[in-house]
Order: C-alpha cells, then structure tokens, then sequence
C-alpha cells in the first residue's frame, strides 16, 4: 500500500511514511497465552525458555512446547521469538551452544539477547536463528545501533527511554528493524541498570530475578530529616506504558515492530491488548488518511489494564504524572469469566471453560478476535451431563449456557466485577 | 614474564584531590567530562584532564589518566565524540572508559591509540563477554560489582584482557534517565531548595523494610542515581584479589571527602606494596583497615559487597 502521495501535516523532520505494516509483537509466557496472543491477532510472539531468560517466575516453555508452539503460531502465518535476555554469569555459558540449537531445531525464528556473548555464539551455531538485540543494552543512538548491525543482527529493540524523534533519527540513518515497547510495565530505572533486586534479596534482576523493588515503599531523607515526618511512604514505579492512541505516529516513524510487554500477564490481558492494537494498526493500513482512534479500543485495553497507563518517553521524559506513588485501586472493572470452547448454532448453546467465578443473573460480555462483541446476563448454566449449577465455581469446568449471539472457540468471556455484581 | 604489577586506580572531584591521592599511592586516575561521563566524583574540563595528565607524568610512580566515557549515549553526543577523543589522545591520556559501542567506534577510527576499557557496570559479567569486546578493541574489563570471588578469579583465567575489580567505595545500583526527585516533589506539591538532591547534599532513601540502611539518591543531568548502602571494603581479603594477579584494583571515591579517599588510598597502597615485595610473607595488618574505620561515615558499614556470595534467581 502506498501512501507517498500525500503528506501528513505532522510530519516531523527525518520522518518517512512507511510502507509496510509494522509486526505486532506480544508476549506469551505458556503455551496457551502464545495460542490466545495469535488467534487474537499478534504477528510473532515471545516466549521464554527453560533457561536464560529474564523470567524466571514464569511458566517458561520446554522444548516440546516450543514446537507446538511454532506448528500453532504458523498455521497463522506468525512467528516465535525467544527471550534470552539475561546477562550471563561464567557459569551459565556452559550449555548455551546445545541450548540456542535446540532452539533453531524447534523453529524459533529469533532469539532477543542482550549479552553479546548470547548473541555471538548464536550468530556462530545456529544461523538459522535471527538475534534480535534486546531492549537490556539501552541502546538509544544509531552509533551503537549500526555497531550492532553490522555485528550481524537484523533488528534492534531501543531502550524504552528513545523518544519518536530518536527513533526517527535512528530510522534515518540505519536500514534496521527498529523494535520498540508500545504497551505494558516498564522499569523506571533503564532497563538493566538496577539491582535493588540484587542488594535487597541476593536475586539477581539480570539473570530474572527481579523482585520489583522499585515498586515497594520508600522514604526520602533530606538533610538527614524525614522529607514527610511521619509521613506516607512511596513507591518508585512507573505507569504502563500505553501507545493505542498514537498508533499512527509509531507508524509513521517507522518503527518495525510494536511490542507489548508482559510474559507473566494473563491470557485476558494478553489477547484484550493485542486485539485492540491489531484492529487500531488493520484499521491505520485500510485508509490511513480517514483513520480515528475508536473507543472501544481503549476501552477494551482498559478493562485489562492492571496499572495506570502512560506514554512512557515517546514525547518527553516522564515526570510526576507519570508514576506510580501511593496504592491505586484496580483500574479494571472487569475480570476474566470463561473461555468459549464450542458452540452449538441449532440450540444457541455455549461451551464455556470456566476461568473465574460466575453464576446466573450477573451481567458479562463476550469478546473475540476483531472486535466481535455482546453483552449479556448469565442465565441457566449446566455442567456437561445437563445438571442445573447455582454457580460456576470449578477452575477449568466446562460449563453450559446459552448466549444471545454466536460465539467461536476461544472467544473470551468477562464479568463485571463490583457494582452491579 | 612480567612481574604481577597491580594497578591502584581511583576517581578524583578536582585536581587538588587527584594530586594528594596521587601522593597517598594511587597509580591512576579516571576522570571525565560530565557530558559524556556519568557518577564521577567532579567535573574535569579538557583543560583540566589535560593539566591532570601534566601531574601524572611528573610523579615519580608514573601515573597515568583515563577518561570516562561511560554515558549511555543518545543521538545528540555523537557527532562530539570524534574531536574529543582525537584531543584527549593529543593531551595524552592512556585510555577511555566505555559501554557503548558508538564511543569503541569513535576510538578506533579517531584516536586508535587510546586504550579501551570496557565498563557498563552491572552488566558486565562473564568472561566470553570480555574477549567479545576484546576482539573488537578493548583492552581492559571492569567487573560488575555484583560478581563474586570466585566468578572475579574464573574470569581473570580465561581473558587475555586487563580486569579491573572495585575494591573499595559506594556502588551504583539503580538508574533512571527520569528526574525521580523532582517528580516526587511535583506530585507532592512541594518545593526543595537549590541543590538539595545534588549528588554531595546528602540526600537518601530508606526502604520500608531496611530502616538501618540508607540508600544515597541523588539527580544530575543523566537522570536519577541510587546508590548502596554501604561501602564496599575488601582490604581484609585483597591478597585474593592479588593471588589472582587482578590488574586494576579501584577505589571509588564518589561522595566522599578527600580525607576520606587519602586515608583509604594509603590503606591500600600500603597492603598492595607489602605483598608485591614478598608475596609469600605477606600478612594483612589491622591498622590498614583501622584507619579506614576511623573515617568511616556514621551509618554506612563497610562490606564485601557480592564477593562472598551466592545469588539466586
């Protein structure tokens, strides 16, 4: 599709109109947040493995998964990618070569690494595999980001601290796939740099660890006295970062894939984000020129969001609204109910798997891939024999009920929570 | 062979502490331009460094400069690069410090005889990852400070690289390019006064659960620093470090006062001159680590960092 013809009045100077549609890039930390994250619309996910990963409270994938995996995400025509984002210690090398050809042999397409180790003995034993330079080397100029293509790796993820001028300057003068952070938790600190984790718990952040220390309670002392005597505690976090209203000027930057981050969020969030951003990039590239932001894309986002959401340093260095202080309420009004696993079109009958509380009478709505939506109060619900349940309490049960309009598998199903229960 | 000749490196605030550290022992200095150097003790012009390196060459212990170049470097720096590190070359500087790949480039193609130490702190942790950037033209690598003994001596057996060890000071454990500092005081409606989260103004964290221990914080142009709670001090256990023939043992001397940095300075150049003579009679003495206990700062404890331990993850 070309857009050349006419230019956006935003246009900011080193900014081109890109051609192509950008990748969006979701994580997945088990098999089934991967199915969900492609039936939802990603076009590459990633995961992490058994090892050198920066998750290491995560389900994380054997290689057998990582296969199935790979089969599913093709039949989509999506790709795999694989964090191994940690900075190695002397003794995590031994095993790296058996382990990043194990990964070539499942099918991973890319692997993200920071430590140049990692991304030295990949480019060396297993070719077929792309390294992917993680957002862990702060890399926020296109010096360092030429070094690193000429070492060989076909796209870089900038520091989340580039701002859309940054990257439109580094767009300008490397020919490399720029992967940037759209959505999800970001470290306050660069990416990296911190080992709160390392002094407070002997965890090491960078090797997965991290225990979030920036988002525990702090007090500040100036000039040896208490900044609030008595006072409040903080907290050091950020918001989430947040970009479905600036899709256009991501794309336009030329920014080659959007990431969302998040491998220890649930399946809801997972395909709730990619959802809203895979309609918002399908709709930019249908007619860029007469394209709105809808608001059930936001909204949708938000009723998956657990944290205040924020545009990180895309247009300035985040200040005090942009940070997290003192204990907020759940934004999100809604939970995941259920997952949709058959439905019968002559009765209207739904097959839902249960993934929270629910019974007859409260109010829920379901969601699918592309924006398909309804709203509905639960009536009868059955177990599979046909018997009548005052509530669906069973983690995993299949539950039967009928819905007011057709449903596919893996469509999702949530509840309002609170008010109106 | 050579014989084992460790190197005593410290940081300086200004040229007068750089020349009583250099009489305290210290056999070289890093010191560096604010534009381009992060968390160092004071400012050093290009004048300034290039007086610094006349000091070193008149001392009789043959000192030498470096210059750090340690920034996570954004777009607006780059095209200084090329002129500054073809003038620190000109003014005879021995090597620039570095952890990010455009200041290597800059070197290697505008002043290729500067050496290269390699230093991106905390993530600097293997020794694959030290010849990596040593086939590419470094010449030395600084551990991070969160390694242990045992990864330290592992990682000085299979490099052909000088390693360079921190063995006493403050370390640097978090940092934000954000102004943390002022933001917290905008969102709490409050003003503080001019220079009050400066780095030598004494302003600290504690975390909820850790009252005894207080975290320095403070902001400068490359954002928000945090840094531990205590110093590292590893007099006590330095012929380790010694045995494992370590080529740079660097004292850190950011937020201290040069008192302080003189007294440890002599500390430690009195236990490096007593094993290099006799290596086999060597004996640490407690006077060395006394004098240092005499100038300690109330409140901070001196440690030994992560050299004696085992992390989880």
């Amino acid at each position: 599709m070309s857009n050349s013809a006419t230019e956006p009045k935003h246009m900011l100077k080193g900014k081109r109109y890109r051609l192509g549609r950008p990748e969006l890039l979701a994580p997945a930390g088990n098999l089934e947040k991967l199915k969900f994250a492609v039936h939802y619309g990603a076009d590459a996910v990633y995961i992490g493995g058994q090892k050198y990963g920066l998750r290491s409270n995560a389900d994380n994938f054997s290689f057998e998964d990582m296969r199935e995996g790979v089969e599913f995400a093709a039949k989509y025509g999506a790709k795999v990618f694989v964090a191994t984002n940690i900075y190695a210690h002397n003794e995590d090398i031994e095993g790296l070569e058996d382990y990043l050809r194990s990964l070539e042999e499942a099918g991973i397409a890319a692997i993200i690494a920071a430590d140049p180790v990692i991304v030295e003995t990949a480019l060396r034993v297993a070719p077929k595999l792309e390294v992917h330079l993680s957002t862990q080397q702060s890399t926020l100029n296109w010096q360092a980001v030429k070094f690193w293509k000429d070492e060989g790796l076909p796209r870089v993820v900038l520091a989340r601290e580039a701002s859309l001028e940054e990257i439109a300057e580094i767009k300008a003068h490397v020919d490399i796939e720029i992967e940037a952070f759209i959505h999800g938790a970001m470290c306050s600190s660069f990416s990296g740099r911190c080992v709160l984790s390392n002094h407070f718990t002997d965890r090491d952040s960078n090797r997965g660890g991290c225990c979030q220390s920036c988002r525990w309670k702090y007090d500040l002392f100036i000039d040896a006295e208490q900044f609030e005597d008595g006072g409040e505690q903080f907290t050091m976090g950020s918001k989430d970062l947040c970009m479905i209203e600036h899709l256009p000027e991501l794309i336009e930057v030329g920014i080659d894939s959007f990431k969302i981050e998040g491998r220890m969020k649930s399946i809801h969030y997972v395909a709730s984000v990619v959802n809203a951003y895979r309609q918002a990039i399908d709709a930019y590239f249908e007619d860029p020129e007469s394209y709105v932001l809808k608001p059930e894309w936001l909204e949708e986002i938000q009723k998956a969001a657990n944290r205040p959401l924020n545009t990180g340093f895309f247009f300035q260095t985040p200040g005090s609204g942009e940070h997290i202080y003192e204990p907020e309420d759940k934004a999100a009004p809604y939970d995941f109910a259920g997952v949709v696993l058959d439905y019968e079109e002559s009765t209207g009958i739904a097959t839902v798997q249960q993934r929270n509380h629910f019974k007859p009478g409260q109010q829920v709505e379901f969601v699918g891939p592309g924006g398909t939506f309804f709203k509905q109060t639960v009536g009868e619900i059955t177990d599979a024999d046909g018997n009548t349940l005052d509530a669906a309490r069973h983690p995993l049960q299949p539950i039967r009920m009928e819905v007011e309009q057709p449903v596919k598998p893996m469509d999702m199903m949530r509840k309002r929570i609170g008010k109106g229960q | 062979m050579t014989v084992y000749k460790p190197e005593l490196l410290v940081t300086a605030s200004n040229l007068e502490e750089l020349e009583r550290l250099m009489v305290a022992g210290a056999d070289a200095f890093v010191v560096g331009e604010s534009r381009f150097a992060t968390r160092l003790p004071g400012h050093f012009s290009l004048e300034q460094i290039a007086q610094a390196v006349e000091l070193a060459k008149q001392s009789p212990r043959q000192v030498r400069i470096y210059a750090a170049m340690n920034n996570i470097m954004d777009n607006t720096l780059l095209d200084a690069i090329p002129d500054y590190v073809q003038e620190l070359a000109r003014i005879g500087v021995s090597a620039v410090v570095f952890g990010d790949p455009a200041v290597l480039m800059a070197v290697r193609q505008y002043a290729p005889q500067l050496q290269l130490h390699w230093n991106a702190e905390m993530t600097s942790t293997n020794y694959e990852t030290a010849n990596f950037w040593g086939r590419r033209g470094a010449t030395r690598f600084v551990c991070a400070r969160e390694l242990n003994m045992e990864q330290i001596v592992s990682m000085k057996q299979h490099t052909k690289l000088e390693i360079q060890v921190q063995v006493h000071g403050m370390t640097n454990i978090y940092h934000s390019k954000r102004s943390l500092v002022q933001s917290y005081m905008d969102f709490k409606e409050q003003t503080i006064a001019e220079g009050a989260s400066s780095p030598d103004a004494g302003m600290y964290l504690m975390e909820a659960e850790r009252p005894d221990d207080r975290f320095p914080i403070y902001e400068d142009t490359n954002g928000t620093h945090i840094m531990s709670p205590d110093d590292l001090c590893m007099i006590e256990n330095l012929h380790e470090l010694l045995e494992a023939e370590i080529d740079s043992l660097k004292i850190e001397g950011l937020l201290k006062p040069i008192e302080y940095n003189e007294t440890v300075v002599r500390a430690y150049r009195a236990a490096i001159d007593a094993y290099c003579s006799d290596p086999a009679t060597y004996q640490f003495r407690d006077e060395w680590l006394e004098s240092i206990q005499a100038e300690q700062q109330q409140g901070r404890e001196l440690s030994y960092g992560f050299f004696f331990k085992e992390q989880v993850y």
